[in-house]
């Protein structure tokens, strides 16, 4: 695995009254898993259906009903384990945690608090300028989502709509190493689109199928050092944790507006409450939720239902050696292989059916430079104009847009009637060489046709010819009359040289 | 002889020599039920169903397609989930629920012929030992002692199957053991009880207790009914996790009546001060007649069984607590009217109040508060490590060659109901202080009658076995029941 050499980053500092403060923030992420049926019965996971269509008797926590574990969610959390270079854990159980709400059937929620499946890996969240945080992730557990409650239907009555209830959910809990806002958020987005190449998530955060839970901290310059070195939490400041940020803009917003809410706190002589807090976006504010007094005592224990997990190392290998490439060595295998920029090799790699895409298209064209610019730049730019489309829509295939490249390369065609080429791919479809050949779009490169072009040119434009010869910079005038004459199709490289020489003949 | 006193071997033999038919049989356990009120065994009767199912059963017979079971009416014990069928585990809680699935034990005997007659009463989720817990009143032991009218328990939490099958009412039951359940009111009524090694039975559909420690078995007149009954019930689900995956033999076949060679362990620690004198003869004439029958006759030690009825109350309500919790009002079951601006607490609350009885909201409780933050690793986990270490005594007088266990089934006979009404729980947890070891080690355990009391009352012995070796406990238990020759049934008083 190429690792891309980076710099750390120097933590956010905050400006009080009383000196600086530094923020520690670490995150629990919930991913709901991509499979077809729910972690322990064979529901659907179907988002959007009439709602309570989707729960087996077991979902509804109907009496006798018993879980069976759901094997391609544990598959899908070793992919992500595995994503992440994370210890996998042969052998993990299942814990009930157990707590009272209408929108959970049986009254606990089945989790791994002793022994999940997933132990410690790591994350290189990159922020830009070749500066990079590793975050380490502490685990990955499998739990079940709950269902939803929604209260706003009726005056009297609140509804419970199960479909989710019984979701395979991983929570991925990472170390305390965040240490800025936008970390956080570039934390999330790299998360993200880890999962997304693996498959194990589609981290639509709209739907809530990835959304985050974010304990914050301040503490002064050093401590979090000191905390490093010894790995004891004293030297750290109490935590909150903000719960359920499914956006990365909500994400930055809540965790600057809890740092200056805690550091207020702290300069005013008071102390910091360990407890769970909600944000607020309108109001741009975290509110108490629980405290840790009233936080719920969730009797943990061994969900006697079921028997620990046992997997074996070969299935883990194979799942393994089946692994998509992922986003960080796809990225150093762009900028290797095909001389891509940093930033574009980002662009590219963003999404896997972005570089997916790119890929196609230099096979097609032969030059991944060329490519790139193509797909960032015109491809990107046409999509987003027809209605933000995915690149998935694209109505230019990759070969097609290989075959537009291939012509500018071969000196078929000039870049500027690519660009006509390209439109008319993209809203009208067909084979770039046939219609080039169709249209008559090709370039002119006989000289011969260029110098008859420009001699006429000259011969009318007497004054300009004196002027131009003074002033070498008009040559462009006349560069731009045989284009005109040609109606493009001229190669500008040529005309160029032939301007010159007769000018200066 | 009426054909409900029949046992299950002998209905199968004359079902099949075509000397009765299945709806003949079934009706004349249908009158039996009809006079049993006083017993209060039948909570839901299923006459409509039990006769469709007669029916069915005697096609099959005529067909030569009669497994075993085929034709057979039984009993199913509430806890048990039957599709269509009111389904409560005796609770008010359940207030209506009518299940919309088959349990797996209920289907299999169904695919297997039986008949279902009803479902039978019990301790309110299975919480009890003498069957005075349940949302429908206490059932009434069909014994009565020699001295006295007083009506006795049937033991619990199965003290609806125990009394119907010892009244005849059917031809055996189904029923649940979780510290007990099965074997404790067998031995009360004079009828033969199995719990199997945990996990030969699936748990599907049936209401969960404690589910570490659940495992239904069959209640039946005979120790070959049992092996009867015990096979149809048997095998692998893949519905239940902790079901097993191993072949289920034809227990029937493996009772030679050979025991010779075995070695029956007698453990001294089940010598409890104060055994009354009938049990002590009782256990010393039992492991007598093994001896009799060729076995060997070895003294063992169990050393932790002191403190199993202690671990066994921290582990069964603590996952009784939360197995419980899904009994919120919410989706089905009892929901308490609410008032005025209550909210979703006050609803929980009332609901829970209302329908589970003192029993089941004492074990909650007592649950509850061995998981919670602070007190888990002194109840929870070290009741876990004892569990471990009870486990242990098992496998290592096995290990030395013990083949079986012999111990006496109960502390005592039959008691009267509400003898115990203002005692210390506690008191009533000592009944299961024979059986509750055999759970934590999810060891198979059979109870039989050997012989009756001074006041002539059943007692019974329970035989220990080896995990999956029902096959060989059946055996022991069927040269223990030969050489008892028990008979006796209880005279018709209701």
């Amino acid at each position: 695995m190429l690792d891309t050499a980076h710099t750390t980053p120097t933590p956010k500092t905050y400006a009080g009254a009383t000196g600086d403060w530094e923020i520690v923030i670490g995150m629990e992420v919930h991913a709901q898993v991509s499979t077809r049926s729910k972690l322990f019965s064979g529901a659907s996971t179907l988002f959007g259906a009439e709602p309570n269509s989707n729960v087996a008797f077991v979902d509804a926590g109907m009496p006798g009903m018993l879980p069976v574990i759901n094997e391609e969610c544990v598959a899908q959390a070793v992919r992500t384990g595995l994503g992440l270079k994370a210890e996998i854990n042969l052998t993990s159980a299942f814990d009930r945690k157990n707590y009272f709400y209408p929108d959970l059937p049986q009254g606990y929620q089945i989790s791994q608090l002793y022994h999940p499946i997933v132990g410690e890996g790591e994350v290189l969240v990159e922020l830009g300028d070749g500066a990079a945080r590793l975050v380490r992730i502490e685990r990955i557990h499998l739990e079940q989502d709950a269902g939803k409650s929604i209260h706003d239907m009726d005056p009297n009555m609140s509804f419970v709509d199960l479909n989710r209830t019984g979701v395979a959910l991983m929570e991925i809990v990472s170390r305390p190493d965040i240490r800025s806002p936008e970390e956080a958020a570039a934390y999330v987005v790299k998360l993200r689109q880890i999962l997304r190449y693996l498959g194990t998530c589609d981290g639509n955060m709209q739907n809530g199928n990835l959304r985050a839970d974010v304990n914050v901290s301040v503490c002064r310059p050093g401590q979090y050092e000191k905390y490093q070195e010894s790995q004891d939490f004293s030297h750290l400041g109490t935590r909150c944790e903000i719960k359920n940020m499914n956006s990365m803009r909500f994400i930055q917003a809540a965790i600057e507006v809890e740092a200056k809410r805690q550091i207020a706190i702290i300069e005013d002589g008071g102390e910091i409450d360990q407890e769970t807090r909600l944000y607020d976006p309108d109001k741009n504010e975290t509110r108490s939720m629980r405290s840790k007094e009233e936080a719920h005592d969730y009797r943990y224990f061994p969900d006697p239902d079921l028997l620990p997990l046992e997997i074996e190392q070969d299935w883990v290998d194979a799942l393994g050696a089946a692994l998509p490439e992922l986003p960080d060595a796809k990225k150093a295998r762009f900028i290797g292989d095909y001389g891509l920029s940093d930033y574009d090799a980002s662009v590219l790699t963003a999404e896997a059916e972005n570089a997916a895409y790119f890929e196609a298209a230099v096979e097609a064209a032969g030059d991944g430079k060329l490519a790139a610019n193509w797909v960032i730049n015109d491809l990107f730019g046409a999509l987003k104009n027809d209605g933000d489309k995915d690149i998935t829509e694209s109505p230019v295939t990759p070969a097609q847009l290989g075959g537009i490249i291939k012509l500018i390369k071969s000196d078929v065609i000039s870049g500027k009637i690519a660009k006509d080429l390209f439109e008319i791919v993209y809203n009208e479809g067909g084979e770039p060489a046939e219609i080039v050949e169709a249209r008559g779009m090709k370039q002119v490169t006989d000289t011969g046709a260029i110098e008859a072009a420009l001699n006429e040119i000259i011969a009318a434009n007497p004054a300009q010819v004196e002027k131009a010869k003074e002033n070498p910079k008009l040559a462009g005038w006349f560069v731009g009359q045989v284009m005109k004459a040609t109606g493009g199709k001229a190669n500008p490289k040529a005309v160029n040289e032939l301007v010159a020489k007769k000018l200066a003949g | 002889m009426s054909l409900n006193s029949l046992t299950i071997a002998e209905a199968r033999a004359k079902l099949r020599a075509k000397e009765i038919t299945a709806p003949e049989l079934t009706e004349a356990c249908l009158s039996a039920i009809e006079g049993s009120g006083a017993i209060n065994a039948f909570v839901h009767k299923t006459a409509d169903l039990a006769r469709e199912q007669a029916a069915a059963a005697q096609g099959r017979i005529e067909a030569g397609d009669a497994p075993d079971m085929c034709g057979i009416p039984m009993g199913i014990k509430d806890l048990f989930c039957t599709k269509g069928v009111p389904s409560q585990a005796a609770s008010g809680i359940l207030n209506g629920f009518t299940p919309e699935y088959e349990s797996t034990i209920s289907q299999k005997l169904f695919d297997a012929g039986t008949v279902m007659l009803g479902k039978l009463n019990m301790d309110e989720f299975a919480m009890g030992s003498s069957n005075e817990t349940s949302v429908y009143g206490n059932v009434v032991n069909p014994w009565r002692s020699k001295t006295s009218n007083a009506d006795l328990t049937p033991g619990g939490s199965s003290g609806g199957s125990s009394a119907a099958v010892a009244a005849d009412l059917c031809l055996a039951a189904t029923g649940t053991d979780t510290g007990g359940s099965i074997r404790q009111p067998a031995a009360l009524t004079g009828t033969v009880g199995l719990k199997p090694t945990y996990g030969r039975c699936s748990r599907w559909g049936v209401v969960a207790f404690a589910s570490s420690l659940d495992q239904a078995g069959p209640m039946t007149k005979t120790v070959r009914d049992a092996a009867i009954l015990g096979r149809a019930m048997m095998g692998h689900d893949a519905k239940d996790s902790t079901s097993v995956d191993m072949p289920v033999p034809d227990f029937e076949a493996m009772l030679t009546g050979d025991i010779r060679g075995q070695s029956i362990g007698i453990p001294k620690e089940y010598r409890m001060d104060g055994m009354p004198e009938d049990i002590a003869k009782l256990w010393a004439e039992g492991a007598d007649m093994l001896r009799d029958a060729g076995a060997k006759i070895v003294d063992i030690s169990l050393p932790h069984t002191k403190y199993a009825l202690p671990a066994y109350y921290v582990i069964a309500p603590a996952e009784a607590s939360s197995n419980l919790a899904r009994y919120d009002g919410v989706r089905f079951g009892h929901r308490a009217a609410l008032a005025q601006g209550d909210g979703i607490t006050e609803m929980y609350e009332k609901t829970r109040a209302e329908g589970f009885g003192p029993e089941v909201k004492r074990r909650i409780m007592i649950g509850t508060y061995v998981l919670s933050a602070g007190f888990y690793d002194a109840y929870y986990n070290r009741a876990r490590r004892v569990r471990t270490l009870i486990k242990k005594d098992f496998e290592d007088v096995f290990a030395q060659g013990i083949d079986a266990i012999l111990t006496p089934a109960t502390p005592s006979a039959a008691f009267p109901l509400g003898q115990m009404a203002d005692a210390d729980p506690v008191e009533m947890y000592l009944n299961d202080v024979f059986t509750v070891t055999v759970n934590l080690a999810g060891l198979p355990g059979v109870a039989l009658p050997t012989g009756l009391d001074a006041e002539g009352l059943p007692l019974g012995l329970q035989l220990i076995g080896k995990p999956w070796e029902e096959g060989a406990l059946l055996n022991t238990a069927q040269v223990l029941e030969d050489a008892a020759g028990f008979v006796s049934k209880p005279g018709k008083w209701w």
